[in-house]
């Protein structure tokens, strides 16, 4: 049976990460970072990914891993949910170091897990598991690579993208170096997590999987980053509702708490009711592509259809019951929310999920 | 704790079938043995139907009763006894009622209720004004208590009372085990929306308890009682269950047997309703594996809320998903059932019976008081009842 619980090793992995983003990562920080030239705050990137070692906790340690597991580096998303943390690390640490190892690669990996180079997975942010092989990108006879591919999570900061490609035998997964590729950052909606699109002339590239593995290492890592984003989201479900809870007993109105009025206490009450079936199926997805059972698929999109609604409708409720605090720029709601919205969309929304869901279970459409 | 293993109760298993197989043995005779093996509710204290044992080490001996082919206790039936007087009289009862109780309770010999709610006095139930007087030995007890689940097959209730009218409610009550057989309890169906009456109203009049019936001190009455509802609720989350265990199963089913009543809306919310009911098995699961390591969250309260939301919406759908036969009810005879027939009767009957889900052992809107205050910690509301005597309160 799947362990659903947290092992002390997690959370003291879990202290360690929200102790540095508590310290490094407040929120007026990332909110003056999301308005400089460099949003990202890559110190701290190199704090997590290099010092930490959390950039390659899932990846074996022969490969420049830690060894661990997709239970902690759940953990890690929980936290870097909850403070909506400027790094790339769902770009980088967890979309294109799946792909990576799924594509069975040696060279990169290690640089990648080691937090030595970002890469990028280069597909638009919003494909979902089942959305079959990406097109738009082609690859000829020498392996050069032509296409745009829009929306691409994490490129900015992208050392190497890892390109899915229509090659000439079938499907390819190939690496391109940032200075092959022209890169054009895009206004994110989710002011913490940047995005670009990608546009390949004739861009030189490496070969890391072929016909034979490419379609899987894609599907495999876009479950992963699926399945791991509901971590992502329930950490993120869980600031909020700490937050609003924290507010609303010291805010008074009509003489008493905001916070004692019942209308608000039953609203709060359903939220901590779906923030914990939502932490349930998060644990179970991590759990599940840990161990790489056969119910991955099926664990994936009940994680992600429910976390996605989960961590919106915390964010939602957390702007309407600070009330005109909470419509401002200067407090942290809306970072949340933001990043709370894109996340729905990212690796298929919660109806694209269920859709597939309808499909693994047999409940045929109408 | 003892440091039972599972494959210590495994082997205790084995002897327990081995000298009373359940095949050639009367159901009721290996009942009781196996209560008096330890291996009726292991957690429990050894002599009374456990063996200090790890919770969920219970698993592991049903798993192989199951297997083995033995009866069981019919747990549905004596759901009130296992669930909120068992737990109630372990905590509060004195050596001679914990003997005299517990083995028959849990056999299913003697049956269960629980005679809380009154007409005054539901999600108040601190408001109650069931009066029981002493006279020497004995208490003399007068009320009118409602909604009682099987007190028609009981023959023990877990009752509380009022026992000083003049002191602020909370702590003028104390609680009892009355026999329903004593002169002055009288029983009356009450019929329910589903055309059955599987509660009762229950009348007291001079009912006389001995004081040894009593549980808790006298004036403890509600110390008592929170002892039970904290039980009721935690016995929601119950038991494993597979995925598309229970109600969505069934309507999975008919989903899949049935293409002609598919409709793209339907499917729209079977699908969200599938995620719901599975992530509520997970959270239940998790719930189980926090309880087993002592570690119990406060997710236990938020249970029996997914429950009945889950369950309503999942009735309501069944019925639409029916086609023709939505129209159709399959009995509305008064029938007085020994237990809640979920599974066994129709959509219709399911529909009706859920809205009690919401209801019973705690309305939706008190457990959600209950989570935002005891595990949110919001303030409460401004209190008009909290220093004022029980009898000078407006009712
Ligand atoms: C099928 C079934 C079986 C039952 N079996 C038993 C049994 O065996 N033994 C027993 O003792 N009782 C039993 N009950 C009774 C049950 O516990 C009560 O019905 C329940 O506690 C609600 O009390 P009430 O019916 O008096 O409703 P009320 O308390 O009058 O409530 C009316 C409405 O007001 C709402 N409300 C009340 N207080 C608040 C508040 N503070 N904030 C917000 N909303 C509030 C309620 O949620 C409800 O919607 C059973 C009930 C049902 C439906």
């Amino acid at each position: 049976m799947s362990d659903l619980l947290y092992s002390e090793v997690e959370e003291d992995l879990r202290a360690s990460v929200r102790d540095l983003l508590a310290d490094q990562a407040g929120f007026s920080a990332v909110l003056a970072r999301t308005e400089s030239a460099e949003p990202y705050d890559l110190k701290l990137w190199r704090t997590l990914a290099a010092d930490l070692g959390l950039a390659g906790l899932a990846v074996p340690e022969s490969l420049g891993g830690q060894g661990a597991s997709y239970r902690e580096v759940a953990v890690v998303l929980e936290e870097l949910g909850r403070s909506v943390a400027p790094v790339p690390f769902l770009g980088s640490a967890v979309l294109a170091t799946a792909a990576l190892q799924a594509a069975g690669d040696e060279e990169l990996l290690p640089r990648l897990a080691g937090g030595e180079l970002i890469g990028a997975l280069a597909v638009p942010l919003t494909l979902a598991p089942d959305a079959g092989f990406p097109g738009g990108v082609e690859a000829n006879t020498e392996g050069a690579l032509s296409g745009t591919i829009r929306t691409v999570a994490d490129a900015p900061v992208a050392d190497v993208l890892i390109v899915p490609a229509a090659g000439p035998d079938g499907p390819g997964l190939y690496a391109v170096e940032k200075t092959a590729a022209t890169i054009t950052e895009v206004v994110s909606l989710d002011l913490t997590r940047r995005l670009a699109d990608v546009t390949l002339d004739n861009a030189s590239s490496r070969l890391l999987a072929g016909p034979d593995r490419a379609a899987a290492a894609v599907r495999r890592a876009l479950l992963a980053g699926a399945g791991l984003l509901a971590s992502e989201q329930v950490g993120l479900a869980q600031w909020c509702l700490d937050e609003t809870v924290a507010y609303l007993k010291q805010r008074y109105q009509f003489g008493r708490p905001v916070g004692s009025f019942q209308a608000l206490k039953h609203r709060l009450a359903d939220l901590y009711l779906e923030i914990v079936s939502a932490r349930a199926t998060a644990r179970y997805a991590a759990d599940a592509l840990a161990n790489d059972i056969e119910d991955v698929p099926v664990a994936v999109a009940v994680a992600a259809s429910t976390c996605s609604a989960v961590a919106l409708h915390a964010a939602e409720e957390t702007v309407q019951l600070h009330g005109g605090i909470g419509m401002t720029w200067e407090h942290p709601a809306h970072l949340y929310l933001k990043r709370a919205k894109s996340d729905e969309l990212a690796l298929g929304t919660p109806g694209r999920h269920r859709a597939a869901l309808a499909g693994l279970v047999n409940l045929p459409p109408a | 704790m003892s440091t039972l293993t599972a494959d210590d109760l495994r082997a205790r298993v084995a002897d327990l079938l081995a000298a009373h197989p359940p095949q050639s043995t009367d159901r009721l005779e290996f009942l009781r043995a196996r209560f008096d093996a330890g291996l009726a509710w292991v957690h429990y204290p050894q002599g009374l139907g456990g063996l200090d044992a790890p919770r969920e080490l219970q698993n592991v001996v049903e798993a192989e009763l199951a297997e083995a082919g033995a009866p069981d206790n019919n747990p549905r039936r004596i759901g009130i006894g296992l669930g909120m007087a068992a737990p109630t009289i372990l905590r509060f009862g004195t050596d001679e009622q914990k003997k005299r109780y517990l083995r028959p309770l849990w056999t299913g010999e003697e049956v269960w209720c629980q005679l809380f709610s009154e007409p005054g006095a539901g999600s108040d139930l601190a408001a109650l004004g069931t009066r029981a007087v002493r006279d020497g030995d004995e208490w003399v007890v007068t009320g009118q208590k409602v909604w009682t689940s099987v007190a028609h097959i009981a023959r023990f209730a877990i009752l509380v009372t009022r026992t000083d009218p003049d002191v602020p409610k909370h702590q003028g009550m104390t609680y009892f085990i009355c026999d329903m057989t004593d002169p002055g309890v009288e029983v009356r169906p009450l019929r329910q929306l589903t055309g059955e009456a599987e509660f009762n109203e229950v009348f007291l009049s001079g009912v006389r308890i001995p004081d040894a019936n009593r549980l808790g001190a006298v004036g403890e009455g509600w110390k008592v009682a929170q002892t039970t509802l904290m039980n009721e609720r935690v016995a929601i989350g119950g038991n494993a269950i597979p995925r598309e265990g229970g109600l969505i199963g069934m309507v999975a089913r008919t989903w899949r047997d049935r293409p002609e009543l598919r409709t793209p809306e339907l499917h729209d919310r079977l699908l969200k309703l599938w995620v719901q009911a599975e992530a509520a098995r997970l959270a239940g699961q998790r719930l189980r594996q926090q309880l087993a390591v002592g570690a119990p969250g406060p997710e236990g309260s938020a249970m029996k809320l997914a429950f009945a939301n889950l369950q309503q919406a999942l009735t309501g759908l069944e019925i639409e998903l029916s086609g023709e036969d939505g129209l159709r009810y399959d009995d509305w005879t008064l029938r007085r059932p020994e237990k809640v027939d979920m599974l066994g009767r129709g959509p219709g009957y399911r529909y009706l019976r859920a809205k009690g889900n919401s209801i019973e052992g705690g309305t939706s809107e008190v457990l959600r008081n209950i989570i935002s205050e005891r595990v949110l910690g919001l303030p409460s509301e401004p209190r008009v009842d909290k220093d004022v005597a029980w009898k000078d309160l407006p009712r």
